[in-house]
């Protein structure tokens, strides 16, 4: 299993930026996802790691070793595409007997191998049927089966369930879980579904408008966020940003309501902002509860039950409406008031100037 | 009252009388044209008959399809036709297909080439005929004259002898057809997608493995249609050996002389116009010539189906 290493990799197309120049490092073994909105540059990230896109500046590392202009197919990777790229005009044995074939392995392997494989993803009822036959979900894991049946150093995936039904999705994406552990393969993974990311990677690399905006563990990436970008992409919903104005220890939030900051993030504010300025509070909706000598006083807005949770909807003012997770057992008319609290331990700040988040321990 | 009478009339006009307006006169003139005629030379063949001759067909039974069969005669230009379809498809096919491999990587003036190559195809056989007739002349004509011949005297007389004259007929449907190969073959690479050959590059195949095990599976069906199209118009060839040699030059095979350029189909013209005129023979022939193309292309057909399905 391989270690990648992206150095300054960037990739131009004309005068504009597809990635800005990025540098990354995968472990061997690790299983990292590359998460952004679409257009962010993370398949285009995909592409040049398998050699399939060439690089317009900078060095991709294979254990160490310069793979920078070397073809897709001296790279020793496997590559799951969004739409399988299966071959059309070949069964499903013959779709995963391809890169053996290509290698001119013997018959006798091949068919060991294949078996191997078939049995791992328990697809041995497709051998015979071709792809224009088969669902979705049972291309994908023909395609599965075709990247795995080489044992590369490093699987590389973009979008994998991108194109399957909602149902499909959720057990693929445990299959896929289950073969990473299996394998202990490097793998890197594409996708713009933050849960996805979230259930899936080691570690998650958020990207948007060309650039890593933060690279983490999923912990990481939902909890302490880098920007704002990240604070809202990460989540359904995102996490709660209020603008406000920070001085003397406390924040001016809208609809007259003012929240006393917890006394150890003094420091790190007034460093990063100053004793008085514009400051933006972020917190995850499981970081409020309704508590009716809350600091912060709103109106329902309106509320949505989510099976095991309700959603509450609260306006600070007309123009800031929150996110509040709640127990399922009280109800909340429209418009009737609502105070709330935060759980100290889990608001966050960011500078609204440069939109990066402030940290407790003192700013990178 | 007229102004309601006026769109009511028209009403009456239903969807049904509007369909067999559409459908009845091509019907009769499809009948008219095609059936009649069809199954009247059906009945012909088995009669002795002349179309320029008073005397009504006389039934014979399958006389004419005896002769047609056994006479070796005939038997040469089922031969000539035979060998000359199997050439000249052969290397349409090679011609047409490589220069589709080569005109499949767009390049700057790609399409100016591709349209050029495309031009005999468009041209008339009739003027093709007439063409190659004065290039393949040992005295004026380039074709010699490019092959390195600049004495007429021993040039090949291409036209002439009869051991050239149907490798005469064959260069020149290569060189008017090869492009129909180019542009199906072209059509069937283009469709191919950039994916297949990422993924097979992933899989560490060579470009000979590429080539072999998805390019040429995955344009088989369009080949296989150019061979199909080709394959019929090469039996039915008639145009070009008329303009190119009528048929001959003549050679002497055992006791008789026999024209080795004469297709079928140039065999049939002679035996169904006067002055030979024999109506009921040529329509037996005809109809060797019909039971054969529907044989090959049920083969063809069959062979498509096959590669479709796998």
């Amino acid at each position: 299993m391989a270690t990648i290493e992206l150095i300054n990799v960037e990739k131009k197309f004309g005068p504009s930026y597809a990635v800005k120049p990025m540098n990354m490092t995968i472990h061997s073994g690790e299983f990292v996802v590359l998460l952004g909105p679409s257009g962010c540059g993370k398949t285009t990230t995909l592409r040049m790691i398998s050699g399939l896109e060439a690089v317009t500046d900078g060095q991709i590392l294979f254990d160490g070793k310069d793979v920078t202009w070397l073809h897709p197919s001296d790279r020793d990777i496997a590559f799951v595409f969004q739409f399988f790229a299966l071959y059309s005009h070949m069964t499903a044995r013959e779709n995963i007997a391809f890169p053996l074939q290509a290698q001119g392995e013997p018959r006798d392997s091949i068919r060991k191998r294949v078996e191997e494989v078939v049995k791992m993803l328990r697809i041995e009822h497709l051998m015979n049927a071709r792809p224009g036959g088969l669902s979705g979900g049972d291309q994908q894991r023909v395609a599965l089966a075709r990247a795995l049946v080489r044992r590369p150093a490093a699987f590389l995936m973009d979008e994998p369930l991108g194109a399957l039904d909602a149902e499909f999705r959720e057990s693929m994406r445990a299959e896929i879980k289950r073969l990473h552990i299996e394998q202990n393969a490097t793998t890197v993974y594409v996708t713009h579904d933050q849960i996805e990311a979230m259930a899936m990677g080691d570690r998650v690399v958020v990207m948007s408008a060309a650039v890593v905006q933060q690279n983490g563990t999923p912990a990481e990436v939902y909890h302490d966020p880098a920007n704002l970008f990240v604070a809202k992409f990460i989540g359904s919903p995102g996490m709660n940003l209020i603008q406000g104005h920070y001085a003397d220890g406390k924040v001016a939030l809208p609809g007259e309501n003012r929240y006393t900051v917890p006394a150890d993030w003094h420091n790190a504010i007034h460093e990063a902002i100053g004793r008085d300025g514009d400051i933006i509070l972020g917190f995850r909706p499981e970081a409020a509860h309704i508590s009716a000598s809350g600091p912060i006083a709103t109106t329902v807005y309106t509320t949505d039950l989510h099976g095991s949770y309700t959603m509450l909807h609260l306006e600070l003012n007309r123009d800031t409406i929150v996110d509040i997770r709640a127990g399922r057992g009280t109800n909340y008319p429209i418009g009737t008031p609502a105070r709330f609290d935060l759980d100290p331990a889990m608001v966050r700040f960011f500078d609204p100037k440069t939109e990066a988040a402030i940290h407790k321990g003192g700013n990178p | 009252m007229s102004s309601y009478s006026q769109p009511a009339r028209r009403r009456h006009l239903g969807d049904k009388r509007l369909i067999q307006m559409f459908i009845i006169p091509t019907v009769l003139l499809l009948i008219l044209m095609n059936v009649f005629p069809l199954i009247y030379s059906l009945y012909l063949s088995f009669t002795e008959y002349s179309a320029i001759n008073p005397t009504p067909p006389q039934w014979v039974g399958l006389d004419n399809y005896k002769k047609v069969l056994s006479d070796n005669l005939y038997w040469h230009n089922f031969a000539v036709t035979g060998r000359y379809a199997l050439i000249s498809v052969s290397l349409q096919m090679i011609v047409g297909f490589s220069l589709a491999m080569l005109l499949k990587e767009k390049f700057k003036g790609s399409g100016l080439l591709t349209t050029l190559i495309l031009v005999p195809m468009m041209l008339s056989p009739a003027v093709v005929g007439a063409f190659w007739k004065n290039i393949f002349n040992p005295s004026f004509g380039i074709f010699d004259q490019f092959l390195g011949y600049s004495d007429p005297n021993t040039a090949p007389q291409w036209l002439g002898d009869p051991d050239l004259a149907l490798w005469a007929v064959v260069i020149v449907d290569v060189w008017m057809w090869s492009p129909f190969v180019m542009l199906l073959s072209l059509a069937g690479l283009s469709a191919i997608p950039d994916y297949l050959y990422e993924a097979a590059a992933i899989d560490r195949a060579s470009a000979w493995f590429q080539f072999r095990r998805i390019t040429l599976p995955q344009v088989m069906p369009l080949l296989l249609i150019a061979v199909l199209f080709r394959t019929i118009e090469a039996f039915k060839q008639f145009d070009l050996v008329m303009g190119l040699t009528g048929g001959g030059p003549s050679l002497l095979q055992g006791t008789q002389a026999v024209n080795v350029t004469e297709t079928v189909s140039v065999k049939l013209f002679r035996l169904a116009m006067p002055p030979q005129a024999q109506t009921g023979l040529s329509s037996a022939m005809a109809y060797v010539v019909l039971v054969i193309i529907i044989a090959i292309s049920n083969l063809y057909i069959r062979a498509l189906n096959k590669v479709r399905e796998g």
